[in-house]
């Protein structure tokens, strides 16, 4: 239905530079999830596709059609804020038929479009009813059916789901995956936690200070992080990083120093690296298993354990970094005892020292 | 005109404001289209429309005023030949405007610290007391009074009789009481201006009052108990965690009664009409703009001056403004 | 414990030395008013709440009301008014002897006529000889009088006085004065709030400072705008519509700033939720802006009602003060300056005046309160 071309945009605020050079292709009909972390841009990213913020340079396209100078209305956007945004004035049938009326719908159409949207996310209850008189997971309902009511191209989500708790938010977001699908619409979707992410997306995007950092498949950010940020970003708890030197290089291998005698080879390359060069050697604490012999070692103390029921974190340290292993089950492993982790080659990432990905 | 006619013309009046605006924004509805070169020229318009009748009044009745008065100052009566600084001149001269310039002073000095002052220590004791909102309530009540209204009260207040006669006036009947002579009050030079300033003080106190209950809401509760913890006294509690708290309020406070007081007019016009030696700023000026046929040019210079007095706290303002606006 | 409650007591007893303080005198204006007219002037307002033992001359009626009984000729009246509730104790025939007779007693003047007056006032008259003055002798009497209270002052000011045009015009002058720098203020906020144009920052800067400009400063040009308009079109210079401008032009720089204040506290995201959804900025402040701020519209229009109802110099200034145009503290002010003997229209007519604000007063103070508090400061 719509796809949406960003091609090379710049925004300033007085002197501050916080979208740099940005060019993203969105798919018609994906969803699309911002991510990054708190100030690198993302919302004012979705509030230049949704026109209430002006462009200094560069084009932003839906359709085919260059939108840099249209206002919201005639983009055919709709919008869910962090804060609801719902008019306080209004009972919720209002607050959704708000758009409709503008646009001079027919008394019935209106009707039966906020019917259809109250009927999808179940609050046809509440329709009569103030903002005020609502929980927080109605309103972010009535929010979201403000945008369903108007058929728009493309949906514009600003971390819709940070005000709510942990388990309405796990509910919300299985509801929005269902409603991507009934609805078929184009999803551009803003949060700053991954696991929304992760589930979520087809696309991801993830944003460093204003620079696109990566974009594509979850799996493929998972599994193929371009960088240092993206590696420690996506996937949680967070990646291991440990400091270490290339040892020697080949033309599909590197290998790399493991603290102590051991080293080991890890399958990646890149061009600009030499031996001797220091890099960080990223491995995922799901990837580290206890007293298992693999690729390559350490031993190390544990400081503390962190039973979840499903799994255990150890947190143990190595030559002053700090290492997270993430085992499955209840361990019966005790602070201060020592283990040896293990892991395979195939799971390292390495860093160089400007934090790009070894491929 | 009778009251028909005149809910007729206040109707009109009002109704032509509500319909310049919606007319104004229909028809630009109306004209409206999507083009994108015309929306930057609508929004333009529409901008327009929402400012034009307030920026035009306030170019006609505050901007152009100024800078006229200005001009008239340095012209004779009629407002017709350059006369230089003559106007400055004589008001330097002038025994009268010493008078008022003294007596403007003394206002400035005495209504603002006695009306803050009593509202701070009303506010605080009526924090704490179960009736305490009834009794602000009677003391914020004068702020709802005219001036003229509250100078008619007052007169009853000062009224007086001869020695042998019965008093009418209360303050006479009780100095009568305690077996003093009657006084005439407000015909004694120097201090019945005191007696006119009590009735803006008697006024002014309410507004200070309700601002620094507002205030007193905000000290944090935490604050003042862990204070008594520490075996602070109620009196050092008020001196060195109520008053540092409300500075910035006892400063506002001052600022808006110092304004008011600087062109403070009503209440000398209406009880001695600035007679007995009680004239200020505000009716000297009054007086010149009819005096004679009006002599536009003292006038003005009576207008600067009490301008003069209230354009530091103009810098101010918008040096505060200036500084909001950077966060 | 008990240092404690001594303190309260003690600061119990000073805030009600304050209240009344405070409401003394305004209560005694409320008394004045409702007090009989002749005794006003001669007796404090304090008195008339407690019975007072009051001395006072009356003069019996003349020749014309005289009537022939049993060979005498009798006049009979009765001293006070119907119901005024006093009770003679003593009276007299002589300024020098008020005292002399007791109730009941029969006074003998020097013509042999005699005269007995009764408790509730009630005298007789008695001569054996034809009355032959056109007035009759006076009466001395002492009398306790109990506190009593009439509306008549407030019938006479209202419809002899002129106070209920005043009245009238006042309530012609304040309310346009008040809506229509609400209305044009209202837009004015907004767009400083959130339209984008050129200048928005100057403009807010020009309306600060013009927050505490003295109105005295526009008084002198904007007197000969309106005489040159008026000579212009033939027109009155001091009109109505004249007085609402003046009024929408002082207050034009406080009503904004607290509406733009005001405005500004709404949330952000709503405003922007509203553009996507395709509103107009006109549609915005219909449907959005006006309906929220009615709370803030409340305390500003109570705020500038009060300003105008109160205002003396504008009103003084931009009207003529005739009767169709004369608002009332102008006609207070009249009143004090040529009837400040007639205590009773003084009275009354100030407490007409303060109706309105004293209605507004406490009906609304709520509103009233929460206006002064955001911060206004009127030039
Ligand atoms: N109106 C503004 N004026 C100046 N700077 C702004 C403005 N709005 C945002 N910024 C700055 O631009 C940067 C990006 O802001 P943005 O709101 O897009 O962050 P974000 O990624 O949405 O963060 P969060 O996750 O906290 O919402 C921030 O550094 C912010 O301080
Ligand atoms: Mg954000």
């Amino acid at each position: 239905m719509a796809d949406i071309n960003i091609n090379t945009v710049n925004k300033y605020y007085g002197d501050v530079h916080v979208i740099k050079d940005v060019s993203l292709d969105i798919k018609s009909q994906s969803f699309t999830v911002l991510v990054g972390p708190s100030g690198c841009g993302k919302s004012t990213m979705l509030r230049m596709i949704a026109g209430l913020e002006d462009i200094n340079s560069g084009t932003i396209s839906i359709d085919g059609q260059v939108v840099n100078d249209l206002p919201p209305k005639q983009r055919n956007i709709a919008m869910v804020f962090q804060s609801y945004a719902l008019y306080p004035h209004m009972t919720v049938f209002d607050n959704m038929a708000f758009g409709l009326k503008l646009e001079k719908r027919s008394k019935d159409e209106i009707n039966e479009r906020v019917q259809e949207a109250a009927r999808i996310l179940q609050i046809e209850d509440y329709l009569h009813r103030k903002p005020k008189q609502l929980s927080g997971g109605q309103r972010q309902r009535v929010a979201i059916g403000r945008a369903i009511t108007r058929k728009p191209k493309v949906f514009l989500f600003d971390e819709p789901l940070s005000n709510l708790d942990a388990a309405l938010r796990v509910q919300m977001r299985v509801e929005l995956a269902k409603l991507h699908d009934q609805l078929n619409a184009t999803m551009i979707y803003v949060t700053h936690d991954q696991t929304e992410a992760m589930t979520l997306a087809n696309d991801i995007v993830v944003l460093d200070e204003g620079i696109v950092s990566q974009n594509g498949s979850p799996m493929d950010l998972y599994h193929d992080p371009n960088n240092l940020f993206v590696g420690g970003f996506i996937g949680s708890p967070k990646m291991n990083f440990i400091s270490t030197k290339i040892t020697s290089k080949s033309s599909d291998k590197t290998e790399v120093d493991l603290m102590g005698s051991a080293k080991i080879s890890i399958p990646k390359t890149s061009a600009s690296a030499s031996e001797g060069d220091a890099v960080q050697l990223g491995i995922r604490p799901e990837h580290l298993t206890v007293n298992a012999d693999s690729d390559g070692s350490w031993e190390s103390k544990v400081f503390v354990v962190e039973k979840l029921g499903s799994g255990t974190f150890l947190y143990l340290e190595k030559e002053g970094e700090p290492l997270v292993v993430e085992t499955e089950g209840d361990s019966n492993i005790k602070v201060g005892d020592t283990v040896k982790v293990g892991f395979s080659a195939s799971h390292c990432h390495l860093f160089d020292s400007s934090q790009q990905a070894f491929k | 005109m009778s009251i028909l006619d005149i809910s007729l013309i206040v109707c009109l009046g009002i109704v032509s404001f509500i319909l310049y605006f919606h007319i104004s924004n229909y028809i630009l509805d109306f004209f409206g289209n999507n083009n994108l070169k015309r929306i930057k020229f609508e929004n333009s318009i529409r901008v327009l429309i929402f400012i034009a009748p307030a920026c035009i009044i306030l170019f006609i009745f505050i901007l152009y005023p100024v800078f006229e008065t200005i001009r008239l100052s340095f012209y004779d009566k009629f407002g017709r030949e350059f006369v230089g600084l003559y106007n400055y001149n004589w008001a330097v001269n002038d025994p009268e405007f010493k008078r008022s310039i003294f007596n403007n002073l003394a206002w400035l000095l005495v209504v603002p610290t006695l009306s803050t002052f009593f509202g701070l220590i009303i506010a605080n004791l009526a924090d704490r007391i179960w009736w305490g909102s009834i009794a602000k309530s009677i003391i914020f009540m004068p702020m709802a009074i005219s001036f003229v209204g509250a100078g008619v009260i007052w007169k009853f207040i000062y009224e007086y009789r001869g020695p042998g006669d019965t008093q009418i006036g209360l303050l006479n009947a009780v100095i009568v009481s305690f077996g003093y002579e009657p006084q005439a009050w407000l015909t004694i030079p120097i201090w019945n201006n005191f007696f006119l300033m009590a009735i803006m003080i008697w006024i002014q106190t309410g507004l200070a009052l309700v601002i620094f209950s507002a205030a007193l809401r905000g000290i944090p509760k935490e604050m003042i108990e862990a204070a008594r913890i520490d075996g602070a006294s109620e009196l050092k509690i008020f001196f060195s965690i109520i008053i540092p708290f409300l500075e910035q309020t006892i400063l506002v406070i001052w600022t808006i009664i110092t304004i008011l007081v600087l062109k403070i007019f009503d209440i000398i016009f209406a009880m001695t009409n600035g007679e007995w030696q009680t004239g200020v700023l505000a009716n000297l000026m009054y007086d010149w703009m009819f005096r004679g046929g009006g002599d536009s040019g003292r006038g003005s210079v009576l207008a600067i001056v009490i301008m003069i007095g209230v354009f530091p706290i103009m810098a101010w303002n918008i040096y505060k403004h200036k500084q909001e606006q950077k966060i | 414990m008990n240092k404690v409650s001594l303190r309260s007591i003690l600061s119990q007893l000073l805030l009600l030395l304050f209240v009344i303080i405070w409401i003394l005198p305004t209560f005694g204006l409320f008394i004045s008013s409702l007090r009989d007219k002749d005794l006003l002037a001669i007796s404090g307002w304090w008195s008339a709440l407690t019975t007072t033992n009051v001395n006072e001359i009356y003069r019996m009626q003349g020749m014309d009301e005289q009537n022939q009984a049993d060979n005498y000729f009798i006049i009979t009246d009765n001293l006070f008014k119907k119901n005024s509730g006093k009770k003679i104790e003593t009276f007299g025939i002589t300024s020098k002897k008020i005292n002399e007779f007791k109730v009941g007693e029969v006074a003998i003047f020097k013509d042999k006529s005699t005269v007995t007056v009764n408790e509730d006032g009630l005298y007789i008259w008695k001569s054996e000889n034809e009355f032959t003055k056109k007035k009759g002798k006076r009466l001395f009497i002492t009398a306790s009088s109990p506190p009593s209270f009439t509306f008549d002052n407030y019938k006479e000011v209202l419809f002899q006085e002129g106070i209920g045009q005043a009245f009238v015009n006042t309530i012609a002058v304040a309310l346009p004065s008040t809506l229509i720098p609400l209305i044009i203020c209202s837009y004015f906020a907004y767009a400083l709030t959130w339209m984008q144009f050129f200048g928005r920052d100057t403009l807010l800067a020009i309306i600060i400072a013009s927050l505490v400009v003295p109105l005295q400063m526009s008084l002198i040009p904007i007197l000969t705008i309106y005489n040159d308009f008026g000579a212009l079109f033939g027109v009155a210079a001091k009109s109505y519509p004249g007085v609402w401008m003046a009024h929408t032009g002082f207050g034009l720089a406080s009503t904004t700033f607290l509406l733009r204040n005001f405005i500004k506290s709404l949330p952000n995201e709503m405003m922007e939720a509203a553009k996507v959804d395709g509103a107009s900025h006109y549609d915005i402040f219909l449907r959005i802006i006006i309906p929220l701020s009615i709370p803030a519209f409340a305390s500003i229009f109570i705020l500038q009602f009060l300003w105008c109802w109160n205002d003396l110099l504008v009103g003084l200034v931009f009207l003529d003060q005739v009767p169709s145009e004369i608002i009332l503290t102008a006609k207070l002010k009249e009143l004090l300056g040529s009837r400040g003997e007639n205590w009773e229209i003084l009275t009354t007519g100030a407490f007409v005046s303060m109706t309105v604000p004293l209605f507004i007063f406490f009906a609304l103070q709520r509103y009233f309160i929460r206006g002064l508090v955001a911060g206004s400061v009127k030039g």
